[in-house]
């Protein structure tokens, strides 16, 4: 029997303890990621490019080959890099801000193009980094510093279903998928199958991870489980929309 | 790398068909482009090209994304290029900014058009404010101003050549007259005249086990702390200060003993050749000074043509309301000159309308 390290090989120590706020999902999240990666042996082919946001505080998160873009342009950053050079393997990083808003033309024609590129997307229903305003994927009624009576959806409409949108875009091929850090092991098992996807050629392959952030949310450790798991995947199913690897999990 | 002009020929052609050719030349491997006129031919006739060569063609979601895969592409180790115009210029600022920031071996042919906003399609020479200093920073750009078909082939390969061995990002700055005009011109393999094309390298995706052969790489544009940021702009204005005087191009006639200088740019001062030489065949003593590199800007050599020719007056003429009268202003301030200025925005400008202008200031 072999005891797995504790922490991912594929982690830059020099840059830990990470940088997020207590209670953050980005670090479970970028946990399982790092197990993947040792996993599938890619840490030397790997380039990880990391949005801006609170993804932008991974830039140096991995000891894997790493750029930083502009907020929304991580994913065409990703697929200039992996069309030059396919024996890579592009991961993008980006937030519920960065992917649903202000990139959202370069996800959508990035699904459509097929796209040989993961993307994972961290759903926080907020802007993080900015200090908590309003995101894509903030909930109907949900507090934050521009809807501070609550999201009126009358006047800023229903929050941002990325998976859904993304399979409705996309061939039989891409791997889509919606994860929580709530369920560690499912979410290890989706971000494993979306890169076994790109690695295997098979094409696009996406992630959104529900995720906390207490910060903006003002809430304690009990509170912000309860958003999570009661409020947030009742809003957004979790599973895989998609898988063309063929063991399902809906 | 595969040949493709061959043996060197004359050949007549459009100023887009001829950025192709140069960029095949140069050895350019992959470009990403987004439709504006007057540059869709650069990418029309790349299309047909490119697989004939191996090269790659991605026609993305908008001018934004082609700037961005081509910082990608780059940092992948591929000379990657772009095209664009008026608007789309101004989308690609942001990936320009990051080219800037990052010193990612970006080249990008400008086509310039009437503007603002959407203008015309047709010319203009309105965008050298945004293509020299456009964007949040400080402007270490190499933008090289265009005036004939011969030069729109010449500096698309030095292009190439000057972002990857400087890494600058580099702008080949013409316009649609020149984009869409025929003229003779000779192509050429670029060895064939003893020019070396520098080799691009993978930034990100290098070959080693990482903690073996090599250690992982962290590229980043943001940085926590101020002086971080402060100490990467100033290393890279020492940087640019001290490659200028290798990058500096310009041309010069008759400025010794001119009473006048007419100060032009790209297509502009092929207008102004004419002008300076009916000019003297009439008695007035005109003389000619072309900035070929906008960024940086041949200052020393302007004041020196200034200095020496004791020159009364100066006229700038463009096909813009001042973007070349300011940009010369800031780089030759102290000098006492009176310079005075043909603007004529968006519209071509011909030996007459300089003439005219300067026999109604001498
Ligand atoms: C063009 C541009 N507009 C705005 C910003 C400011 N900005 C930085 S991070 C951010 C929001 C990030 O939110 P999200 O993508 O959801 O990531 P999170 O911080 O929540 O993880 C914004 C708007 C920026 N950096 N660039
Ligand atoms: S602000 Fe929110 S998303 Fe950002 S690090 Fe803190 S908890 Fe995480
Ligand atoms: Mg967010």
């Amino acid at each position: 029997m072999t005891v797995s390290p504790a922490v991912p090989k594929s982690w830059y120590l020099p840059s830990k303890p990470h940088k997020f706020c207590p209670g953050c999902g980005h670090g479970i999240v970028l946990k399982a990621l790092g197990e993947v990666i040792d996993e599938l042996n890619i840490q030397d082919k790997t380039i990880f490019g990391c949005d801006i946001g609170c993804s932008l505080l991974s830039w140096n998160f991995f000891n894997c080959d790493s750029t930083q873009t502009h907020h929304g342009r991580t994913t065409p950053v990703m697929v200039g890099i992996k069309r030059s050079r396919p024996e890579l393997v592009t991961i993008g990083y980006m937030g519920d801000g960065g992917g649903y808003s202000i990139g959202s033309q370069h996800l959508l024609n990035a699904a459509v193009r097929n796209e040989k590129v993961t993307l994972i997307l961290v759903n926080n229903t907020n802007y993080g980094m900015t200090g908590g305003q309003m995101a894509p994927t903030t909930l109907p009624g949900q507090k934050t510093e521009t809807t501070p009576y609550g999201r009126d959806t009358d006047v800023t409409g229903y929050p941002t279903k990325g998976p859904e949108f993304l399979n409705a875009l996309t061939q039989d091929d891409a791997y889509i998928a919606r994860a929580t850090v709530s369920n560690y092991r499912q979410l290890k098992r989706f971000i494993k199958n979306a890169l076994r996807n790109q690695i295997e050629g098979h094409g696009f392959s996406f992630v959104e991870v529900l995720s906390t952030c207490p910060t903006n949310w003002r809430t304690n450790a009990q509170q912000t489980l309860h958003f999570l798991e009661d409020e947030m995947e009742k809003y957004f199913p979790v599973g895989e929309l998609k898988n063309p690897l063929g063991k399902g999990d809906k | 790398m595969q040949a493709t002009i061959g043996e060197s020929k004359k050949a007549f052609m459009t100023g887009n068909e001829i950025v192709t050719w140069a960029a095949l030349a140069a050895g350019a491997e992959v470009m990403f482009g987004y439709p504006i006129t007057p540059q869709n031919e650069v990418m029309h006739y790349w299309t047909r090209l490119a697989p004939k060569y191996g090269r790659e063609f991605l026609q993305t979601e908008d001018e934004i994304s082609a700037g961005f895969t081509v910082c990608g592409a780059v940092q992948a180790g591929k000379k990657a290029f772009t095209a664009t115009a008026g608007p789309g210029n101004v989308l690609m600022q942001e990936p320009f900014g990051m080219a800037e920031a990052m010193r990612l071996p970006l080249v990008a042919i400008i086509q310039q058009r009437g503007g603002p906003s959407s203008g015309t399609v047709v010319y203009s020479q309105q965008e050298v404010t945004l293509t020299t200093f456009g964007g949040n920073g400080e402007g270490n750009r190499m933008v090289y101003s265009t005036a004939t078909h011969q030069e729109i082939f010449d500096y698309v390969i030095k292009g190439f050549n000057v972002a990857w061995k400087y890494r600058f990002p580099t702008f080949i700055l013409g316009d649609g007259y020149q984009a869409k005009m025929r003229e003779p011109l000779t192509i050429y393999e670029p060895q064939d005249r003893g020019i070396e094309m520098v080799s691009p390298y993978p930034l990100i995706g290098k070959a080693g086990s990482i903690g073996v052969d090599r250690e992982a790489e962290h590229l980043c544009n943001i940085y926590s702390l101020e002086e971080e940021l402060y100490d990467v702009v100033l290393q890279h204005a020492e940087d640019y200060e001290r490659i200028a005087p290798e990058i500096i191009e310009y041309e010069e006639k008759e400025c010794e003993d001119a009473d006048i200088l007419i100060i032009s740019h790209g297509v502009v001062s092929r207008a102004a050749d004419d002008a300076v030489k009916a000019l003297r065949a009439q008695g007035i003593k005109a003389g000619y000074f072309r900035p070929i590199t906008l960024r940086p800007f041949p200052q020393q050599q302007l004041r020196d043509a200034i200095a020496k020719s004791g020159a009364k007056k100066m006229l700038v003429a463009e096909s813009a309301y001042g973007q070349l009268y300011r940009l010369i202003r800031q780089e030759i301030y102290g000098e006492t000159i009176p310079i005075e200025g043909l603007f004529m925005p968006g519209v071509g400008i011909i030996d007459y309308d300089i003439m005219n202008k300067v026999k109604s200031i001498l």
